[in-house]
C-alpha cells in the first residue's frame, strides 16, 4: 500500500513539473500577445501601418546604439501641437510637455537582467525588426510578439542564414524568407561577415 | 491509512519551492526603468542645471566641402524618415500630416524656397520654424547638411531640362515618352 502511495506522489510531482514547465515556456506567463495599459493608447497600426511614418522616426537610435530608445514627449508634439490638439486621449502628452514630466510608458519587452542585448548589431546585419517584433505595424496597442527565451535567440544565432535579409528589407514588417533564402541567406551570410555557430552561441555574448 | 494520503500532497511542496531567482532584477537602473528615488520617477536624469559640458554631445559641423553620392543617399534616407511626414516625397508640402491637417508648409521646389540660402535650411531644422518644431534632437548636424543637400537634389531635379541630362536618362526618357505616345 505504501509503494502505492509513494508511487502516486512521484507520479504527481512529476504531472505538476511538466505542468510548470508547460507554464513557464507558453505564451500565458510571458505575456505575449497581451497588450499592458499605457498612459496614452498609442497605435502602431495608425501611425506606421496607416500614416506610413518611419520606425527611425520615432526610434532613431536602433540603427547606432544597443537600446531603440522610446521616444521624448517633443517627438509625439512635432504633429500633435496641432493634430488633434484638443483630444482628451492626448491630455497625458500635452501635459508632459507643459509640465516638463515625461510619459510613463509600460515596457513590453523586457529581459532578464543576466542577459545582454544590443538592436544595432542586429539591424545593421540583416536582422529586421519583424524577426523579434512580429508586424509592429499591425499593432493597434503594443504586446510582445514573444518570450524571448534563449532558445529562440539560439535558434537564429546558430543557423542565421535562415533569417538575415537584405538591408532594404529591414523595415518590412511583412518580410517572409523568399523560397531562395538557402542561397541568398548564406550569400548575405558572408556579405554581412557574420561569425559562425559557435562564436555566436557562445555563452558570454549574451551572458556578459 | 489516512495519514499517507497526505504524501499526494508532496507534490505541493516542490510548488512552493519554486520562486525566480534574484539575478532577473538586480539592482541596478536600466535606460528606460521606472525609479522612484528620482522626482521626475525615471532613471534617466537631466543634467543638474549649470552643467558645463566637457565634451559637447552634438558639436556643430561645417557644411560639407564635396557632396558625392553616398552623403545624397544618406540625406534621402533621412529626408524621407523626418521631412516627408509633412514635406512630402517630392518636397512640395504635400506630406499625409498636411493632408490630416497640420499647417501647409511652403513648397521647396517652387517659389521662395527655390532661391533660399543654405542657412535658411539649416536653421529651420535646428530651431524649428513657426509651426515646426526644431529636429536637434534627431538629426546630427552632419545628417542636417545631408538633408539639405537631398532638398537642392529635389529642386534641381523637378526643375531640370531635358537638355542638362546625361545621354543615357535622356535616351530613357524619351523612349519611356514614346511609350506613352504610342498608348
Ligand atoms: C510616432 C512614433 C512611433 C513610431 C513611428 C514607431 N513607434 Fe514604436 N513605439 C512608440 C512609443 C511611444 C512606444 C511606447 C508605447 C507602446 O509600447 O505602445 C513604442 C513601443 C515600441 C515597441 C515596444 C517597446 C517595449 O516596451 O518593449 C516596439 C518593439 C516598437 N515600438 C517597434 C516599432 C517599430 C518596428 C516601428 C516601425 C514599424 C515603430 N515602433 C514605429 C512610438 C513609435
Ligand atoms: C508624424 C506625425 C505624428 C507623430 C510624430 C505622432 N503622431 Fe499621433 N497621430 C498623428 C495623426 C496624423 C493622427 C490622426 C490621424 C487621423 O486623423 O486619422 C494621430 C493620432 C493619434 C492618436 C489618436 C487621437 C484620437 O483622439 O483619436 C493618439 C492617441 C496618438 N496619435 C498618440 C501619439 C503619441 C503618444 C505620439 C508620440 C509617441 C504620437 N502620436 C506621435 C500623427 C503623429
Ligand atoms: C534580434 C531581435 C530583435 C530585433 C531584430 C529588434 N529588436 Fe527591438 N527588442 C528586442 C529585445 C530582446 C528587446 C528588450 C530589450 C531589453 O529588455 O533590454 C527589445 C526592445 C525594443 C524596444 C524597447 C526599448 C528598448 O530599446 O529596450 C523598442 C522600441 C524596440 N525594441 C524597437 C525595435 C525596432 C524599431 C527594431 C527594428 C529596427 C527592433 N526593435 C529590432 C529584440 C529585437
Ligand atoms: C533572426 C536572427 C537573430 C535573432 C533572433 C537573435 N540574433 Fe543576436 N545576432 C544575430 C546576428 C546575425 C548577429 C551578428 C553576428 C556577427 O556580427 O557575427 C547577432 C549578434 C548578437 C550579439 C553581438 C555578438 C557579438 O559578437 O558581440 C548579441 C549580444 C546578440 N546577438 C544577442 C541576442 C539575443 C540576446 C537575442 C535574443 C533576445 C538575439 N541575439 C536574437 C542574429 C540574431
Ligand atoms: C544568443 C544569446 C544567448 C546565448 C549565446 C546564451 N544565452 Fe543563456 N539566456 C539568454 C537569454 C535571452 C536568457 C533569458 C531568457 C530565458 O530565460 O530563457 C537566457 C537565460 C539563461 C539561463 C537561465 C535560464 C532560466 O530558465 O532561468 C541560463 C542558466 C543560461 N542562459 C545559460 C547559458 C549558457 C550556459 C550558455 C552557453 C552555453 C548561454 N546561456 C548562452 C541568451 C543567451
Ligand atoms: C510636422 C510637420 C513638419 C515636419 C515633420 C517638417 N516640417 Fe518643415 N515646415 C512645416 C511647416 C508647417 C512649415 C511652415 C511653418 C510656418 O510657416 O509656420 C515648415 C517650414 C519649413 C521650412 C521653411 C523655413 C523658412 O525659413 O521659410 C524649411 C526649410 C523646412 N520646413 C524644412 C524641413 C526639414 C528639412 C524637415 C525634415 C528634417 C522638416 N521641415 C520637417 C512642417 C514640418
Amino acid at each position: 500500500m505504501l509503494r502505492l502511495y509513494l508511487l502516486a506522489g512521484a507520479g504527481g510531482l512529476l504531472a505538476v513539473g511538466l505542468l510548470l514547465f508547460g507554464l513557464s515556456h507558453s505564451n500565458y506567463v510571458g505575456n505575449v500577445g497581451i497588450a499592458p495599459a499605457q498612459p496614452v493608447p498609442f497605435s502602431h497600426k495608425h501611425h506606421s501601418g496607416e500614416l506610413g511614418i518611419d520606425c527611425r522616426n520615432c526610434h532613431q537610435q536602433v540603427e547606432a546604439l544597443a537600446t531603440a530608445g522610446l521616444p521624448p514627449t517633443h517627438t509625439c508634439m512635432t504633429c500633435h501641437s496641432e493634430i488633434w490638439a484638443g483630444s482628451p486621449m492626448l491630455a497625458p502628452v500635452r501635459d508632459s510637455l507643459a509640465n516638463n514630466e515625461p510619459l510613463h510608458w509600460t515596457r513590453v519587452n523586457r529581459l532578464p537582467d543576466y542577459a545582454y542585448f544590443n538592436h544595432s548589431i542586429h539591424v545593421t546585419k540583416g536582422v529586421g525588426c519583424s524577426s523579434c517584433h512580429g508586424a509592429m505595424n499591425e499593432e493597434q496597442l503594443t504586446y510582445a510578439a514573444q518570450s524571448f527565451k534563449m532558445e529562440f535567440c539560439l535558434s537564429c544565432h546558430r543557423a542565421p542564414e535562415n533569417f538575415v535579409r537584405p538591408q532594404n528589407e529591414i523595415w518590412n514588417m511583412q518580410w517572409k524568407p523568399p523560397a531562395d533564402q538557402a542561397t541568398v541567406g548564406a550569400a548575405l551570410v558572408k556579405d554581412y561577415h557574420i561569425a559562425g555557430p559557435e562564436r555566436l552561441s557562445d555563452c558570454s555574448i549574451c551572458h556578459r | 491509512m489516512r495519514p499517507r494520503l497526505v504524501l499526494l500532497l508532496l507534490p505541493l511542496l516542490a510548488v512552493a519551492a519554486c520562486k525566480r531567482q534574484d539575478m532577473y532584477t538586480q539592482d541596478r537602473s536600466q535606460t528606460w526603468d521606472r525609479n522612484a528615488f528620482f522626482a521626475n520617477g525615471t532613471s534617466m536624469r537631466h543634467p543638474v542645471a549649470g552643467t558645463v559640458a566637457r565634451v559637447a554631445p552634438n558639436p556643430p559641423a561645417a557644411a560639407p566641402a564635396t557632396i558625392d553620392a553616398a552623403l545624397l543617399a544618406r540625406g534621402q534616407e533621412r529626408f524621407g524618415i523626418f521631412c516627408t511626414p509633412c514635406h512630402g516625397r517630392a518636397g512640395n508640402g504635400e506630406g499625409m500630416i498636411v493632408q490630416r491637417g497640420f499647417t501647409h508648409p511652403p513648397s521647396f521646389v517652387e517659389g521662395k524656397l527655390r532661391q533660399a540660402k543654405t542657412q535658411v535650411f539649416y536653421d529651420a531644422i535646428t530651431n524649428g520654424y513657426g509651426a515646426m518644431y526644431s529636429f536637434a534632437d534627431r538629426l546630427s548636424p552632419a545628417d542636417r547638411w545631408a538633408v539639405i543637400a537631398y532638398i537642392r537634389a529635389l529642386q534641381l531635379s523637378q526643375n531640370a531640362d531635358v537638355a542638362s541630362l546625361p545621354a543615357e536618362d535622356r535616351a530613357q526618357l524619351e523612349a519611356s515618352a514614346r511609350q506613352e505616345a504610342a498608348k
